[in-house]
């Protein structure tokens, strides 16, 4: 019974941090993204709410929180009040399956950095996010709208093509590590980067993550595949009829999945928590390196500042970033930090990307879209996929 | 536990089943199948069986039943109108008392006590058992069940083509 209680205990602290990091996460992804454009289209972004905009997520927060909640009366209400909630319940869920580090000791616990291990993790995953499209496509039914009502048929038609290809990539590299659990797939990748699916023999899977990139932006409705909400043609597509607070829970959803994505992306191609190099070559010190030299760039831009403001927030800025990189050299929090950093370092990487091809790429046109997926991905992911099994089998004894 | 989950699931299978056919819309209609599919998910998940859940999930209710809703959402299908009398009155006992003697039936006379599996008494379901039962015994049957699918959709491909004059 003891044993039970301290492990209902544990999970329910765990599923706390998680959400707690996450939904925060959520909030600042969509900084980070104004930032990256911002600068990407040479201006400062959000600048004005706090230090460099640092308060704009809670200004959007209490924005959205305390704008009025409209019904409009000619929508089916049920599925109206429901579509949101499916799509946020659906994009945080699968969360619960993803390992973030080892296994770590806090005081007397020994525990994994990760909510729960499924023996069929991969299959849950996709499970979830194919639950998800029904968000989308009953708030556009819905909402009795027929802006509305393309954007949801674009985007469930998208959704159903797009699985095809990312199901049959994402096959690939599971056939060699031979095995459906996150946590195995990610210990099957130990050793440096050349143990991780993406450059692994004995067939390296840049095709099979090139296309997996490809249909999680399709899959999660972000430029250049963002039709469902193409706002030059049909207003705001899915969620025009949704405001305050239902708008943003499909906002918080795409941003939700956006961290799914890049997250199964990391533990299937990427290696997961490894560090590419070994700690004999200096595995350890990257974290520090990187944030002292953010340090001196903040210093150095403090010191010769463009705007009048960065004269006092730059060398504040600097000093944490040296206090960060210092608390990386600490013996006692390297066994959990370096993971996680490694973890968070590669998917904040493939969520740069998002940002970038959104900052770069135009839209598609809906045939376009669909021709790409059914004439070229699948085909070429089916091809990758007889390839991979292939060799496997044949270099398995 | 596991009983309180079974009934809970079990019984928000059968409500969403009966509301399949209460239901006058189309869209409400498919969407309390997808509630069908996935209490049956989860009921699968409490026996053991891991793989048939999530392929239950990923299967029915995620491509099967999201093309359902697609087609109902592009033919905007509106709601059924009632024609004539209903037959609710005389047929739901009818309906009970057929229900009761099928399920009297399979439970004295094709399942008897010693072939019923137990909550945590079957561990085989993960994708390895699934994987080695599917390409040893089962090989043949599942070769021809791939068979059937390329027939099927070299079907569909052939029924879709533009007519080239």
């Amino acid at each position: 019974m003891e044993l039970l209680d301290s492990f209902i205990f544990i999970t329910l602290i765990k599923a706390a941090v998680v959400l707690a990091v996450l939904l925060t996460t959520l909030a600042y992804l969509q900084w980070v993204e104004r930032k990256v454009i911002a600068h990407v289209q040479v201006r400062p972004g959000p600048y004005r709410v706090g230090p460099h905009g640092l308060l704009q997520p809670v200004a959007d927060i209490i924005k959205l929180l305390t704008k009025e909640d409209l019904l409009p009366p000619y929508v089916n209400k049920p599925l109206y009040l429901l579509a949101p909630f499916l799509a946020i319940s659906m994009a945080l869920l699968s969360i619960s399956v993803i390992p973030f580090g080892p296994m770590i000791k806090v005081g007397p616990v020994i525990t994994w950095m990760q909510l729960t291990d499924l023996n069929i993790g991969v299959l849950f995953i996709l499970a979830v996010s194919s639950m998800g499209v029904y968000g989308i496509a009953l708030a556009g039914w819905a909402s009795n709208n027929k802006y509305a009502l393309i954007g949801g048929l674009r985007s469930s038609a998208q959704m159903i093509s797009y699985e095809l290809p990312m199901s049959l990539a994402i096959a690939a590299p599971l056939l060699i590590s031979n095995t459906l659990s996150l946590r195995e797939l990610v210990m099957s990748q130990a050793g440096g980067i050349f143990h991780w699916n993406i450059l692994h023999g004995p067939f390296p899977q840049v095709i099979s993550f090139i296309i997996f990139m490809i249909a999680a932006f399709a899959e999660t409705n972000r430029v250049p595949f963002d039709l469902p909400e193409a706002e030059n043609e049909l207003v705001a597509g899915f969620h025009t009829e949704y405001s305050s607070m239902k708008f943003a829970s499909f906002f918080m959803a795409e941003y939700a999945n956006m961290i799914t994505v890049s997250a199964m992306a990391t533990l299937l191609f990427l290696g997961g928590w490894m560090a590419p190099w070994p700690v004999a070559w200096g595995a350890n010190l990257v974290p520090t390196v990187i944030f002292a030299v953010a340090g001196v760039t903040a210093l150095y831009h403090g010191a010769n500042a463009a705007r009048k403001r960065d004269k006092r927030t730059l060398p504040v800025f600097g000093i944490i970033f040296f206090i960060i990189a210092g608390v990386f050299l600490l013996p006692i929090v390297q066994s959990w930090l370096l993971p996680l950093f490694w973890f968070a370092a590669k998917t904040g990487a493939i969520l740069f990307l998002f940002m970038w091809v959104r900052a770069t790429l135009p839209r598609f046109r809906y045939d376009q879209l669909m021709g790409f997926t059914w004439k070229f991905l699948f085909p070429v992911a089916m091809l990758n996929l007889l390839v991979t099994s292939f060799l496997v089998a044949w270099t398995t004894k | 536990m596991d009983v309180i989950l079974f009934l809970i699931f079990a019984v928000v299978a059968v409500v969403c089943a009966i509301n399949v056919v209460v239901q006058t819309h189309p869209i409400s209609s498919a969407l309390s199948l997808v509630g069908v599919m996935g209490s049956l998910a989860v009921l699968y998940l409490l026996l053991g069986a891991e793989f048939i859940a999530a392929a239950q999930v990923i299967v029915y209710a995620g491509a099967i039943m999201v093309l359902f809703v697609f087609v109902i959402m592009l033919l905007n299908a509106g709601a059924e109108t009632k024609k004539g009398r209903s037959y609710l009155i005389p047929g739901a006992p009818l309906l009970i008392v057929f229900l009761g003697l099928m399920a009297y039936y399979v439970q004295r006379y094709l399942f008897p006590e010693s072939a019923v599996v137990r909550f945590g008494g079957f561990t085989g379901g993960g994708p390895k058992d699934i994987g080695n039962a599917l390409f040893t015994t089962y090989l043949l049957p599942f070769e021809v069940t791939s068979i059937l699918i390329l027939v099927a959709i070299i079907g569909a491909v052939v029924l879709a083509r533009k007519e080239i004059e």
